[in-house]
């Protein structure tokens, strides 16, 4: 039987598992919600933005290592989903965007609602199709969804004009898929494991280092077992907290620019340095010129690009990072040698010594809200158990430094791109995967307006969010900068006029608290957690003047912190 | 260094579009770039020039590599090869002295006339880039019409091949 290319569209779908489609409707894709409405597999969530569809996908995805699904309409419906799918880039998430396009004959012709969305997305995507013929549809959906999840994931568009939804074939989805011009690496060099096996048990002073790739190649366990197996200390990146527990004694905590004092310094004076996952961002190094001057470095990634680009490394290991740690662990335990245990005694020794500077201290007397003290409470009450999704700044910072995350999969932000705007959508997305799990979004007042619309998604669909917002009324993170950098010149950094965030809330049909006390913090926390069914907008109220320290000035090396 | 990148690439629109900006978004430099389908009609190959350090050059070639629509890279300059680049120069040519001058200049250097009017020669010329620019730089005192060059192109010595 023939199927127009809007119903092969939803087939397509189900043949992949997708069971959430996070998209907004128009002109060019209206076959395709047509379709969608004669079905009941693929549920469709309709966002108030693309930009948070996206995000939504992202918050989906990342939380469940699956990958997320969007559909958009043509022009300005795929240019709003560009920020989220540039933000996906960055993040090596895996998601697959459709996006509808004016007919075939009216490609080129300015037509409207046009836009070359397959030039527009060029540089920030893994890889984009257009369509062109209803008989290639199908084919090109499994290799969309087969690009985006393998190798180094990462967001795949789907251009679809709207005649090749009406057009008419037979169906045919494919089993497998096979592309001659891609072809990811997934085992590690044996002799390149060897080596970087021999030089790990050769360190005096190692640390291990782990990033995002660890979560997405759904390696924690093997992080973990190795990192026990050698009583090495480990520092996670941004995008790779939760891979391994932080209450462990093992764990630094994060490094680069607002990492801590121990992890930083571990890094510099560190001998031999084991990167797993990560990708040297400048987050992370800091100066390159003074970045871990004595180490030598073995680098495991999917990603060849990655290896070298920032930093020359020793020994680059390609491969999926699971994989290449279960081989590293077989052969350590396959031979006899183990690290030597004096001089790694004495590296403890340094380390905790630094650990004992309490990097983290804040005023914990003040009578103003501190943001950490939120933070800190919040881990308590949710026993370090939910799903904690942020926006980008200062409270994305010290949500990383104080939700100690024990688990993978559960901290959830944009760490490459840094969108403001990203953790409300991408707490709706969280919670869509995880109906009856605890999703906590730490926000500013300052993000969070940048995609407030979607507290009327999260209404429609029953989402039981819990906003955290850090209101210190300011562009936090620009004003810290503006008062170490620019000499206190707080240039369109203070928000003015916010609105009334606990009406506002309520105006969205949830409900909202303004907490302005250190005293309340704990049980407006506690009654909100307890509001298993509505979606709660806790507005705290805090110390303006709070910074988040330590901090590494741009520029400068690891161990040139700025401590409070 | 200067190096010659041979790329097999998908023969499908967009794919010429991703390596262009994949150099304008890195900030690599192109010195030329020559691009054309290959005997297989669903591949093309594509040659271009450009310059930097190793660490440049790896990157890249790892980010070539890892365009999807990529099937396979040959960075020529690690091996024995040759390069050839084609031109076609138009000169004012305004007496028979002018015209002989030419002819015998384009002898020395193996090329072609083949184009003449009562006024102009264009003569074709085919050769590494250097053996090009030596030509034109002989050429100073004539007036240039225009010049015309394919960017390089190159293939591997030997046993050496970019092929499937």
């Amino acid at each position: 039987m023939e199927l127009t290319g809007a119903e092969i569209f939803v087939r397509c779908l189900q043949e992949e598992n997708v069971d959430t489609l996070f998209g907004y409707p128009g002109g060019s894709v209206l076959h395709i919600y047509d379709a969608l409405y004669r079905q009941d597999k693929v549920e469709h969530i309709l966002v108030r933005h693309e930009q948070a569809a996206v995000h939504a996908a992202e918050g989906y995805a990342k939380s469940t290592g699956r990958p997320g699904a969007v559909l958009v309409t043509s022009g300005p419906g795929a240019t709003n989903a560009v920020t989220g799918i540039a933000d996906a880039y960055m993040d090596s998430v895996p998601l697959v965007v459709f996006s509808g396009q004016v007919p075939t004959s009216l490609i080129g012709n300015d037509a409207f609602q046009e836009v070359d969305t397959v030039g527009i997305t060029r540089p920030c995507v893994k890889h984009n199709f257009l369509v062109k013929d209803v008989k290639d549809l199908a084919t090109t959906i499994k290799k969309a969804f087969y690009v985006a999840t393998t190798g180094r994931p990462g967001p795949v568009v789907v251009d679809i004009p709207k005649d090749i939804t009406a057009d008419k074939c037979e169906f045919h989805y494919p089993r497998s898929i096979k592309m001659r011009s891609y072809n990811p690496t997934v085992k590690g060099h044996p002799g390149q494991i060897r080596r970087a096996v021999d030089l790990m048990l050769s360190a005096h002073q190692p640390v291990i280092y782990s990033g995002g790739g660890v979560i997405l190649s759904n390696a924690s366990k093997s992080l973990t077992e190795l990192t026990r197996l050698l009583n090495y200390p480990i520092t996670n990146t941004l995008m790779g907290l939760g891979a391994y527990p932080s209450s462990d004694r093992q764990f630094m905590g994060m490094l680069g620019m607002h990492g801590t004092y121990e992890a930083n310094m571990a890094m510099h004076h560190a001998d031999v340095l084991i990167a797993i996952g990560a990708r040297f961002d400048d987050r992370v190094t800091g100066n390159i010129e003074k970045f871990c001057p004595n180490a030598r470095i073995v680098h495991v990634d999917v990603d060849p690009a990655s290896i070298s680009k920032n930093v020359k490394v020793d020994v680059p290991i390609v491969g999926q990072v699971d994989s290449v740690l279960k081989a590293m662990i077989k052969e350590i335990k396959a031979g006899e040698r183990r690290p030597d245990p004096e001089p790694l005694e004495n590296w403890w020794k340094q380390i905790d010594e630094w650990r004992s500077m309490d990097c983290l201290k804040y005023d914990r007397d003040s009578e103003l809200i501190k943001p950490q003290y939120v933070l800190e409470t919040l881990h308590r009450l949710t026993k370090g158990d939910a799903f904690v999704t942020s926006d980008v700044g200062q409270h994305q910072m010290w949500a990383a430094q104080f939700y100690g995350f024990d688990k993978p999969n559960r901290w959830i932000n944009s760490g490459g791109l840094g969108t403001m705007g990203f953790g409300l959508p991408a707490a709706i997305g969280t919670q869509l995967a995880h109906r009856d799990e605890t999703v906590v979004c730490v926000t500013g007042e300052a993000s969070i307006q940048m995609c407030i619309q979607e507290l009327s998604t999260a209404l429609q669909y029953h989402l039981p969010i819990k906003v955290v917002a850090l209101n210190n009324r300011y562009m936090g993170m620009v004003r810290q900068w503006q008062e170490f950098f620019y000499q206190g010149r707080y240039a369109m950094s203070y928000m003015d006029a916010l609105p009334d965030f606990v009406q506002l809330a309520e105006a969205y049909g949830h409900v909202g608290m303004r907490i302005e006390s250190p005293g309340d913090v704990e049980g407006a926390l506690k009654e909100a957690l307890d509001m298993k069914d509505r979606l709660v907008f806790m507005d705290f109220i805090t110390d303006q003047s709070e910074n988040v320290y330590p901090m590494i000035p741009a520029g400068a090396g690891q161990n040139e912190m700025i401590l409070l | 260094m200067r190096h010659i990148i041979s790329i097999l690439m998908e023969n499908e629109s967009g794919a010429l579009s991703r390596v262009a900006g994949l150099f304008s978004a890195r900030g690599y430099n192109i010195e030329s770039l020559t691009v054309a389908p290959t005997e297989d009609p669903t591949l093309s190959r594509l040659t271009l020039v450009t310059r930097g350090s190793d660490q440049v050059i790896e990157q890249i070639t790892k980010q070539l590599n890892k365009l999807v629509d990529v099937v396979k890279l040959l960075d020529l300059t690690e091996h024995r090869h040759i390069e050839r680049e084609m031109m076609l120069i138009k000169l004012k040519v305004q007496d028979a002295d002018q015209r002989a001058e030419v002819m015998r200049m384009a002898e020395i250097f193996r090329g072609h006339i083949i184009d003449v009017s009562a006024a102009t020669y264009v003569v074709e010329l085919t050769g590494d880039s250097e053996k090009l620019d030596a030509f034109v730089e002989s050429m100073g005192h004539f007036e240039v019409i225009e010049v015309v060059r394919s960017g390089v192109m190159g293939i591997a010595r030997g046993d050496v091949a970019l092929k499937l």
